[in-house]
């Protein structure tokens, strides 16, 4: 499988009046042609910033270190000019708020035909006719009526899908979709999951998927990454992290769920303590405040990311959730 | 049977929309809950869902009377609260409280935590001392998990979950029979939630407390809930136990919603044949006829549109509103 997208220990740091405050710390990662790749973590965790550094959009007090290569081609430090050749037609991005993801003063069709013009050169008509076309392939009805509208003319879900149907006009070889129905309904959340998987079958584009849900992730991932304080803890197949987790962040989050699936237990698994400053991380470990398994070693050194088992590794200093006292004699570092 | 607590009947809210006239305006009446009624018991907790704009928000806070309603009844602990002067309401108001969906919002950020929560006392109990007030505070914080000592901190110096715990904190002070949930949750991450969840499930065991819990998150409501209660449009489409709702939902829409949630368990997500409700929810100002849910239905006819379907008992305990009902045709989840 050749990477479409290889980041290298990349970093986003932002100066603010506090000081320094690292969102990012030394990520590795690759993107695989044709994979879907879940980015899971809850707010504060850097799972947006990794990927806006990758896209040259951090605000203008962030600044990014390490690498992030498109087919072996360097974004971190490219001039705007060659970066913007590559976002938008090789490398595309669903936004989270449909709402101010669209221009409220411009057209659907405006918004639509210019990144056609803009990257493929074609004409204006030209434009319209695949911008029609690819309305029609995110099932919006009355896709004629839509181009003349404006974005507060639609609802959540129909703008949700034009913001897919944007992202794809140039048909991207990566597509990244960070929380792309977070504010959704589930009926409406289930009509844009249904059309994301379709995508992925007829496109085969990557496609990241950035969220804190675990449940949209289920369904559409071939692999998940877990965030916390800025790195990952937990890397693996998406059938390891759900059914075998291996570090307690990744294990609590998923035992914190209330599904529909279970019987009724009495108390939901809580993990105790609040989600991490970023402006004051512990040493080491940056989950080891709220970790039930914490011990010594956990606020001297941090854990990094070592294999468990064939593309499974975690970053902790536990052998195994079940066995949590033996430590492994000889730690292997990995790059997921 | 525990007490009947609350009695809300044919509960109607209209607001009038300005929709055209010149100097006469022309209104239209958004019905944001048209016909509303069910009961809740001592102690027990009754989840709402619904869509966004399906009138559970506005349901919750009609029952508190913070938003007068245009029609119906509701009897809170035998007295009647509708169409009654403002000071009977505020007196029944020490025992309903709520708590709301955003957390830093809610609270006011001149105000130290302490004042926040020491309010509701100061109003209802004036004859309390300072000091004992302020031991009730104190108190009150460490039941909720909040440490004491951060009597005198402002809202912004807390985290969401932690905010959220004093909106409750806030709520729970008086003591009160029942307290209206609008999205507590929602607004917070998931390991925060499962804190949150657990926090509101205690105080109601501790304090033998009704909840109304409302959320569009169907898996949370499971957790919570004893009784189920589906809106859309303004009206109840179903309502009966948890394992009922959950485990053979009648309703077409209450089918729909539970297909859709997504579950954290790839092989049930990747073998799961998702029931997909085409379009968006209807203006409330222009509901279909008939069967507010017919545009969406799988399973409409022409009686859908023409007549209205009456919410009655198909089984023991679980109220229907659909001419098409039945037991789901494969398994939701």
């Amino acid at each position: 499988m050749t990477a479409v997208l290889e980041v290298r220990d990349l970093s986003v740091r932002f100066a603010t009046p506090d000081g320094e405050v690292s969102a990012v710390n030394g990520v590795s990662f690759d993107v695989n042609e044709g994979e879907c790749v879940g980015i899971v973590g809850e707010s504060g965790s850097g799972k947006s910033q990794l990927f806006m550094s990758v896209m040259g959009l951090l605000a203008r007090n962030g600044r990014t270190l390490g690498s992030a290569k498109y087919r072996g081609t360097e974004l971190v430090g490219m001039p705007v000019k060659e970066l913007n050749k590559i976002r938008g037609d090789k490398i595309a991005m669903i936004f989270q708020d449909s709402m101010t993801g669209l221009t409220p003063h411009l057209r659907i069709g405006r918004q639509m035909t210019e990144v056609l013009v803009q990257h493929k050169g074609m004409s204006e008509s030209q434009a319209v006719k695949r911008a029609l076309d690819m309305l029609n392939l995110v099932r919006i009805p009355e896709a004629g009526r839509r181009l003349a509208q404006y974005p507060h003319e639609l609802s959540g879900g129909m703008r949700q899908r034009i913001m897919i149907a944007m992202a794809l006009l140039c048909e991207p070889e990566l597509l990244i979709a960070d929380e792309p129905t977070t504010a959704l309904d589930v009926t409406v959340q289930a009509q844009i999951l249904d059309l994301m998987s379709d995508l992925k079958r007829v496109t085969k584009a990557a496609i990241v998927l950035i969220t804190h849900d675990l449940g949209t992730v289920a369904g559409l991932c071939d692999k998940v990454q877990v965030m916390y304080g800025g790195r990952f803890m937990e890397t693996g197949t998406v059938r390891d992290i759900f059914y075998e987790p291996a570090h307690p962040y990744a294990a609590g989050l998923l035992s914190s769920m209330p599904r529909l699936t279970e019987e009724r237990s009495e108390k939901l698994y809580a993990i105790p303590g609040q989600p991490p400053n970023l402006q004051r991380l512990p040493m080491a470990c940056p989950f080891q405040e709220r970790c039930d398994f914490v011990h010594d070693r956990c606020t001297t050194e941090l854990p990094l990311l070592r294999e468990v088992g064939p593309g499974h590794a975690k970053a902790c200093h536990l052998f195994s959730l079940q066995n949590p006292v033996t430590d492994p004699a000889a730690p292997s570092l990995v790059v997921a | 049977m525990s007490k009947e607590l609350l009695r809300v009947s044919d509960l109607k809210v209209h607001f009038p929309i300005r929709t055209g006239g010149l100097l006469i305006g022309q209104y239209t009446p958004l019905k944001a809950v048209d016909g509303v009624s069910f009961t809740l018991n001592e102690g027990e907790t009754l989840g709402i869902v619904g869509e966004s704009g399906c009138g559970k928000s506005t349901l919750g806070r009609a029952i508190l009377q913070l938003i007068k309603p245009t029609d119906g009844q509701v009897v809170f602990m035998g007295s009647e609260l509708t169409g009654v002067g403002a000071e009977v309401v505020r007196q029944k108001r020490e025992e309903m409280q709520i708590v709301f969906q955003d957390p830093l919002a809610s609270l006011n950020p001149r105000m130290t935590v302490g004042d926040i929560i020491a309010e509701p006392l100061t109003v209802y109990r004036p004859k309390l001392s300072k000091e004992e007030r302020k031991g009730l505070v104190r108190d009150m914080m460490a039941k909720v998990g909040l440490l004491p000592q951060m009597i005198n901190r402002y809202p912004h110096e807390f985290s969401g979950g932690q905010c959220q715990r004093i909106g409750i904190a806030r709520a729970m002070i008086l003591k009160p029979k029942m307290v209206v949930c609008d999205e507590p949750v929602s607004a917070l991450d998931v390991s925060i939630q499962a804190q949150i969840v657990n926090l509101l499930m205690d105080l109601q065991q501790e304090m033998g407390l009704s909840l109304l819990f409302i959320s569009h998150d169907l898996s949370v409501v499971r957790h919570v809930s004893h009784r189920v209660m589906v809106l859309y449009l303004g009206r109840v489409m179903e309502i009966a136990t948890r394992d009922a709702i959950y485990a053979a939902p009648l309703h077409p829409y209450t089918q729909a919603l539970i297909s859709a949630v997504p579950v954290p368990d790839p092989d049930v997500e990747k073998n799961k044949e998702r029931i997909v409700l085409g379009g968006d929810l209807p203006s409330p100002m222009k509901p279909p006829s008939g069967c507010v849910f017919r545009t969406r239905c799988p399973k409409a006819t022409d009686i859908c549109a023409s007549d209205v379907p009456v919410l009655e008992e198909k089984a023991p305990g679980h109220r229907v509103a659909c001419h098409h009902w039945g037991p789901p045709e494969k398994k939701l989840v």
